[in-house]
């Protein structure tokens, strides 16, 4: 029903200058202007999901496949809702990695897809770079919805996108991270899309799931969380996978509570209004306590899953505008 | 039949520059080299002036791919052990050193140890009879220190030198890459260099303990390098050797998840890269080989963690080491002693330098001769070279093996 046309921004270049990319597989390379380009598109969507009637015909009668390589259900589910809500035929693919063979398979998986003829291709991979792989052999758009520990860039411009609306402008906040940054997709999307949108980030976590050369990468790296803490405006936890909970990288969940555990006592050595982030789901009890993530006027975390549908929706409408021939955009 | 190349720019031991002379074969030997004054019954070939060189000695590689070896000027290749099946057992040895006579010779490295596990000594002393001129752990890591000690008083006893991987395996785990900032932006699972240096480190001691030849096959890290300078200054009977990609490109080759650069060890780091250089400048290096291992799409066009290591080196071994003359790192003498004479000594074979009674392998040179490395026409069984569209010097004009022209 409600087709809004594509805002005209005054403070963007115009048409597809302002999101000159193909595809979105990662963060890294984007320019500051693109990513908040993109936040801005995200705003109407955010309105629209709160009205009763949540529908725009932008992507009528456009085919989006969700092809999903490794077990999901919040991304999967967010990704499938916006795309319905842009009106397009959402089909989910699920391709657990275990009936995938490895091998030529994966290509031939894209290029089966790509004959298909989607308008938008959404995967999420277990092998980074594997997604980068896919958009080679494929005609149209691809959004990378995780790959590895490489990039997942929805959850960093979702996570921008609640920074902003929280915040006001991210240029000059302090962010924390602290968690496996080293397995991490998320915090490396989010460690390029912070940094390249002017914050100070501080990654924080035991130095065995710490990555090396984190300087490199504009970021300051701690092993001690209150250190880390000192002074933060965003608090963001990574959820610790259960498999490497008991002695592989650390002795046990206690200890990790005890050393890295965003507890309120914790929290308080932050700045006084500083907003806690979690990309879900949550371990409670191990990397963050219910009382941190229940408070409403701390936590930011439901509020995270609702910007995560607005943000795909405007991903999935900016990179369908070229074979849609809106104007501008050809 | 006698054969005389003349007006050649011969390679010859001890001297740096190439020296014009004339080069005498007798049947598949060199008889004389110098002012040789022709007899009636000799073929006389002019050389117009080009390089005459030792035919390359591929000290490791992972296929027997002729149509790339004569390409890239190789008259003798050592394959590694690593085939399925693996190079265990006296049978196959004797199948690949058959493989590729009269015109190029395979030299099958036997396996340390059974199917390479690391677990069981393989039959080393019924493989040497067979053919096999060296032992070798092939891309593994022996971890158990008691194992590779055994295998070494054992290989010192039947005089057969052993080839080793450095890797330490506890280090590396399931890493591609090298710990850094690349791998870290990629997001792939990586091992701290020293991995490198620890497991040389442990090598050493015990070749200190059994007197074992040991050649480090790949040594790619400065830590690695320093330690085998020291236990070379020591008098220890160890060499060690690399591949032109590690002197030729950092780990920055793997950005954008190229995978024709996931190699084995994977490429390192910039400051790792120049230790290279210098080590083969100062002598610490004492072989440069292809490592030649072609990899098709069912191997490489995965996801990088997922895709196999390996690069197809042997088109563009001699081509990419020149650069290291043209650089001024090394001079042409020493580059053959490199490509050609030190890995011929290690395996004990009478080849690999232009001298009176040694086997006339040797290859004519253009140095200058420009081309393209192009992973769609290569003659290799595959074209996974990480030095694509790479515009390089050196064509390999002429190639004998044993006196004949290939």
């Amino acid at each position: 029903m409600t087709s809004t046309e594509p805002s005209k921004a005054h403070q963007f270049p115009s048409g597809s200058d302002a999101f000159p990319h193909r595809h979105l597989l990662g963060i890294a390379g984007l320019q500051p202007w693109e990513i908040l380009y993109l936040l801005k598109e995200a705003e109407q969507w955010v309105d629209l999901n709160r009205k009763s009637i949540k529908h725009a015909g932008r992507m009528d009668g456009l085919t989006v496949i969700n092809a999903f390589f490794e077990n999901s259900t919040r991304t999967l589910l967010s990704f499938e809702i916006a795309g319905k809500r842009m009106g397009a035929d959402v089909v989910n693919m699920h391709a657990a990695q275990s009936s995938i063979k490895k091998g030529e398979t994966l290509i031939d998986t894209a290029v089966t897809l790509n004959a298909m003829k989607a308008d938008a291709i959404v995967i999420r991979h277990g092998s980074s770079g594997a997604v980068q792989l896919i958009a080679d052999k494929v005609d149209c758009p691809v959004l990378n919805a995780g790959d590895g520990r490489h990039e997942h860039p929805t959850q960093a411009l979702l996570d921008a996108l609640t920074i902003q609306r929280r915040k006001g402008d991210i240029s000059g906040l302090t962010v924390t991270i602290c968690g496996d940054v080293m397995h991490s997709r998320v915090a490396r999307s989010n460690i390029y899309c912070l940094t390249t949108l002017g914050a100070k980030v501080r990654v924080c976590g035991p130095p065995s799931l710490l990555p090396a050369a984190l300087d490199r990468m504009n970021v300051a790296d701690f092993t001690n969380f209150d250190e880390a803490l000192d002074g933060a405006d965003v608090v963001m936890m990574l959820r610790l996978q259960n498999e490497r909970m008991n002695g592989d990288f650390i002795p046990s969940p206690r200890e990790y509570h005890h050393l890295y555990g965003l507890t309120k006592k914790r929290l308080s050595l932050a700045n006084d209004d500083a907003l806690v982030m979690h990309p879900g789901p949550m371990n409670r009890g191990v990397e963050i306590d219910s009382n941190v993530a229940d408070d409403i006027d701390r936590s930011a975390v439901t509020e995270q899953v609702e910007m995560g549908v607005a943000v795909r929706m405007a991903c999935l409408d900016i990179l369908t505008r070229r074979s849609r021939e809106v104007e501008g955009w050809t | 039949m006698k054969k005389l190349f003349t007006n050649a720019q011969a390679i010859v031991p001890g001297q740096a520059e190439p020296q014009v002379t004339s080069v005498l074969i007798d049947g598949e030997v060199f008889s004389e080299i110098g002012d040789v004054t022709p007899c009636s019954e000799s073929q006389i070939i002019d050389c117009e002036n080009k390089i005459l060189a030792p035919g390359i000695v591929d000290l490791g590689v992972f296929a027997i791919d002729k149509p790339a070896f004569h390409f890239g000027g190789i008259t003798r290749a050592a394959l590694m052990p690593d085939q399925s099946p693996v190079l265990d057992l006296p049978a196959m040895i004797k199948h690949y050193a058959a493989d590729g006579k009269p015109d190029l010779w395979s030299h099958p490295i036997a396996a340390a140890t059974k199917a390479l596990e690391g677990k069981e000594l393989a039959e080393i002393g019924l493989m040497k009879p067979a053919g096999a001129l060296a032992v070798s752990t092939g891309r593994h890591w022996i971890a158990d220190s008691g194992m590779m000690l055994k295998l070494l008083q054992y290989c010192h006893s039947l005089n057969m030198p052993v080839i080793v991987h450095s890797e330490d395996l506890g280090l590396v785990g399931d890493a591609v890459a090298t710990a850094g900032e690349t791998a870290t932006r990629l997001g792939l699972s990586s091992a701290p260099s020293c991995a490198e240096a620890v497991s040389i480190a442990r090598d050493l001691a015990l070749v200190r303990e059994s007197g074992a030849k040991v050649h480090f096959r790949q040594v790619t890290t400065a830590a690695g390098l320093n330690l085998i300078g020291e236990a070379k200054s020591q008098g220890l009977p160890i060499t060690c050797g690399i591949t032109p990609a590690h002197l030729f490109l950092s780990d920055m080759a793997i950005s954008d998840f190229r995978t024709f650069a996931r190699l084995s060890p994977p490429l390192r780091d910039e400051s790792d890269r120049q230790a290279c250089l210098a080590a083969v400048q100062n002598g610490t290096i004492d072989v440069i080989s292809s490592g030649h291992d072609p990899r098709g799409p069912e191997d490489k066009r995965l996801p990088f963690a997922e895709a196999q290591p390996g690069m197809a080196g042997a088109e563009t071994l001699l081509a990419l080491s020149l650069n290291l003359v043209r650089d001024e790192i090394v001079s042409i003498g020493r580059l053959f002693e490199m490509l050609s004479t030190n890995p011929a000594k290690i395996l004990g074979a009478n080849a690999g330098a232009i001298e009176p009674g040694y086997e006339a392998d040797f290859i004519l040179i253009d140095p200058d001769a420009p081309w393209q490395v192009d992973t769609r026409k290569m003659a290799a069984a595959a074209g996974n070279t990480p030095f694509d569209k790479l515009p390089v010097q050196g064509r390999v004009r002429g190639i004998y093996k044993g006196g004949k022209a290939l």
